[in-house]
């Protein structure tokens, strides 16, 4: 690890990751010299922490940038710009944003991603043991024997029967498929798991067994979870704290059960409001967000949720809203935190 | 209820028979919808929700065929009078007078709904048109209305475009617009918001209810989305393996749910409202593969109450559990069995 990209102790010892201020641009470009004419900025200065052993749940209409801010944070993509402090065995701060492949390598091992597609993210043409143990090999696990122990250990930690070792993704459900995908990526211990939709896909009884699976190996093997999910039920079951982005930016972070029953954020109480409670007793009369997420490429000016917010004033549509902590450990990013008195989800 | 329904599914079997087999999608469900109502048929992947509703229309895609039942719909000008869909010729006049007519459907592939080469409006027009005695100009006229009705802004302007200018919630508006061009008395609307975000699933699940009670249309909502049922639905029909496992009042299977598959499946769901972090009661095991359906009652294998003996072994029928609410469950075999 070189000197450069070792910060020492910082004054939140608690915190595996702390991203900060954290962009990606995908530059657009035009005509045959590739002009460049703009940019898309899918991650536009992002804030967040992760504490070790919590479930931080990343939640925001599709399109907001959660999927790039999480390729960004585990270094599958070259962040524009901003941090990503990642407190590494030793307790020291590194900086992987601008690490090279080289220097990331020995903690690649560290931190891994769940997807949420269990049937595009396995190779059909290998079969399970070669699929859970890739890492290991990568990684000099050279011992067949000692592989195939650790894979037949891995199914049995994930729920399936090491005879399964030998088939192929194909001969799998949904919810094994995610198994094996979960399987793969503690193959190697890690301790940060970066879980984008993992349940998305599956069936409700399906989506049961897998975050019953998940809490059980996060509290077996130390684990801490970045949780990035649209459905709100799931995220309020799973995660410790929450954090909401919308058009590449944070609008509001707080412990899970304050940010269900006292939102701070016009477009968190937007988000509850349209949850479809399992509660007939419960009719909602919904109206729903109007509009859709600006895009990236043109954001609107102020706050980015000026035109769709009901709470809107002149400030909002020119002075951009800092992301700040409105009480403690409860972050918001709108003017008029202070005065509005939102509603949560219904009880 | 003493009123008649507008629509009686009976014991409606659908089966595809493949080389590797036969896979009895549809086996034996049996339901009813009122006028007016919205009837939500719930149920998790493969159980055979939209086969049932491909029957209703008669486009079930070969090698899938209807073995058995009856799809019987109340005649408009004579609502004591049943036809029965089953028995039409699927290529024939009287089928296609219905479909799209008198009963239209929201797809599950919301892309293939419309065509990417013709603007939204011929789309909606032609459709029109197949199914009233208007001319090109009143069914532009019909189809501006219809995509106004819809909550779309600047009807004129886009009834011109193509399904490409548009953005996904305004794309399933024009879906909705085009189902209800032409008056229907049943929409069947199969997952319309499965692949959308939660605001713009509210607003859709808003508009559609909006529509239902100012047509008093009666819809078949279907979804895999416990909370979307709750929220729309009067009455429920649960799913699972090709049969209705229970069905009743909203209220009903919601709050008092007899069959254990309605119960397990109600439970197993995370809830919005509470901040737990304690494992869901899960089902054990996984549902079976379609060539290997259990023998007996097909949830037998991962029910914590099965009897052996007797539910590995026969099919239960309905039993009644209640007012309107029928369990397919030998737990209540010395109830009122339900017979037509
Ligand atoms: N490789 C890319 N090139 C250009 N734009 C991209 C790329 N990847 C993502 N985007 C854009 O960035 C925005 C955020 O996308 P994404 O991170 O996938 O959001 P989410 O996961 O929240 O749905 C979207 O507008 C998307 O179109
Ligand atoms: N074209 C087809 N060929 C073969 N099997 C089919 C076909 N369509 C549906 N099935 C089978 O019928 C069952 C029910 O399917 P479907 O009605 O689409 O389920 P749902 O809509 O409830 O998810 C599934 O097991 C599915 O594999
Ligand atoms: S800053 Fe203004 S526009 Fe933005 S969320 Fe707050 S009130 Fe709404
Ligand atoms: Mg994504
Ligand atoms: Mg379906």
């Amino acid at each position: 690890m070189s000197e450069m990209t070792a910060i020492n102790k910082s004054e939140h010892p608690e915190r595996l990751l702390e991203v900060k201020h954290l962009k990606k641009y995908f530059p657009i470009t035009s005509g045959f010299f590739k002009k460049h004419v703009g940019d898309v900025k899918a991650v536009d200065g992002l804030d967040l922490y992760i504490n070790n052993g919590e479930t931080l749940g990343l939640v925001g209409e599709s399109g907001c940038g959660k999927t790039t801010a999480s390729r960004c944070i585990l270094r599958a993509v070259h962040p524009t710009e901003g941090q990503i402090l990642y407190r590494n065995k030793d307790g020291n701060q590194v900086d992987l944003a601008n690490m090279t492949a080289k220097e990331l390598r020995p903690l690649r091992t560290e931190m891994q991603m769940i997807f949420q597609d269990p049937f595009g993210s396995l190779n059909p043409r290998m079969n399970i043991f070669e699929i859970i143990s890739e890492p290991m090999l990568v990684n000099g696990i050279s011992s067949r024997q000692e592989r195939e122990d650790r894979v037949a250990e891995l199914l049995k930690k994930v729920g399936l029967r090491s005879e399964y070792m030998v088939r192929y993704p194909h001969s799998f459900s949904g919810g094994q498929r995610q198994r094996i995908g979960i399987a793969r990526a503690l193959a190697l211990q890690p301790r940060l798991v970066v879980a984008d939709e993992p349940v998305s896909a599956l069936d409700v009884s399906v989506q049961a067994q897998v975050l019953n699976l998940l809490m059980e190996l996060m509290e077996e093997m130390g684990l801490t979870y970045l949780f990035v999910a649209h459905d709100l039920s799931v995220v309020r079951h799973i995660c410790d704290r929450v954090t909401v982005m919308y058009v590449g930016k944070i609008v509001e972070t707080a412990p899970t059960g304050q940010l269900f029953c006292t939102p701070r954020h016009p477009y968190t109480e937007a988000l509850m409001a349209a949850v479809p409670i399992a509660d007939p007793r419960l009719i909602q009369n919904r109206k729903g967000l109007p509009g859709e997420v600006p895009s990236p490429a043109n954001p609107p000016s102020g706050c980015y949720f000026h035109p769709r917010c009901t709470y809107c004033t002149d400030r909002c549509k020119t002075e951009t809203p800092e992301l700040r902590e409105v009480s403690p450990e409860h972050w918001t990013a709108c003017h008029r935190a202070e005065e509005l008195k939102l509603e949560g989800i219904q009880k | 209820m003493t009123e008649k329904p507008i629509l009686s599914v009976r014991d409606l079997k659908v089966y595809f028979h493949l080389d590797e087999g036969t896979v009895k999608s549809v086996d034996g469900v049996s339901f009813d919808a009122y006028k007016g109502q919205v009837v939500g048929i719930v149920g998790e992947s493969g159980c055979g929700k939209s086969v049932t509703m491909k029957s209703v229309l008669r486009i079930v895609e070969p090698p899938g065929k209807i073995m058995e039942g009856q799809v019987l719909l109340s005649k408009r000008d004579n609502p004591d009078e049943y036809l029965d869909i089953t028995a039409m010729n699927e290529k024939g006049k009287d089928i296609r007078a219905i479909r799209g007519g008198e009963i239209a459907l929201i797809p599950q592939e919301p892309m293939a709904a419309f065509s990417p080469i013709h603007t939204i409006g011929n789309q909606i027009m032609e459709a029109i048109m197949l199914h009233s005695d208007v001319n090109k100009k009143e069914a532009r006229e019909i189809c501006i209305r219809a995509l106004s009705a819809v909550g779309m802004s600047m009807p004129e302007k886009r009834v011109d475009s193509y399904t490409w200018q548009l953005s996904g919630g305004l794309r399933q508006r024009a879906i909705i617009a085009m189902a209800i061009a032409s008056n229907p008395r049943l929409l069947i609307a199969d997952e319309p918001t499965t692949a959308i975000d939660v605001t713009t699933q509210a607003q859709i699940l808003r508009l559609l209810k909006d529509l239902q009670q100012e047509r008093n249309m009666s819809i078949l909502f279907i979804t895999h989305d416990l909370g979307v049922i709750a929220q729309m639905a009067q009455y429920v029909v649960v799913m699972y393996l090709g049969r209705v496992m229970e069905k009743g009042p909203v209220d009903a299977i919601f709050h008092n749910p007899k069959h254990p598959y309605t119960q397990a499946l109600l439970q197993s769901i995370p809830s919005a409202q509470k901040t737990t972090k304690v494992k869901l009661p899960t089902i054990s095991g996984s549902i079976p593969h379609p060539f290997n359906k259990p023998k007996g009652c097909p949830f037998h294998p991962r029910c914590t109450r099965a009897v052996n003996g007797k539910c590995n072994r026969d099919l239960p029928s309905e039993f009644v559990v209640g007012d309107q609410q029928f369990a397919s469950c030998y737990l209540y075999e010395g109830n009122e069995e339900f017979v037509r």
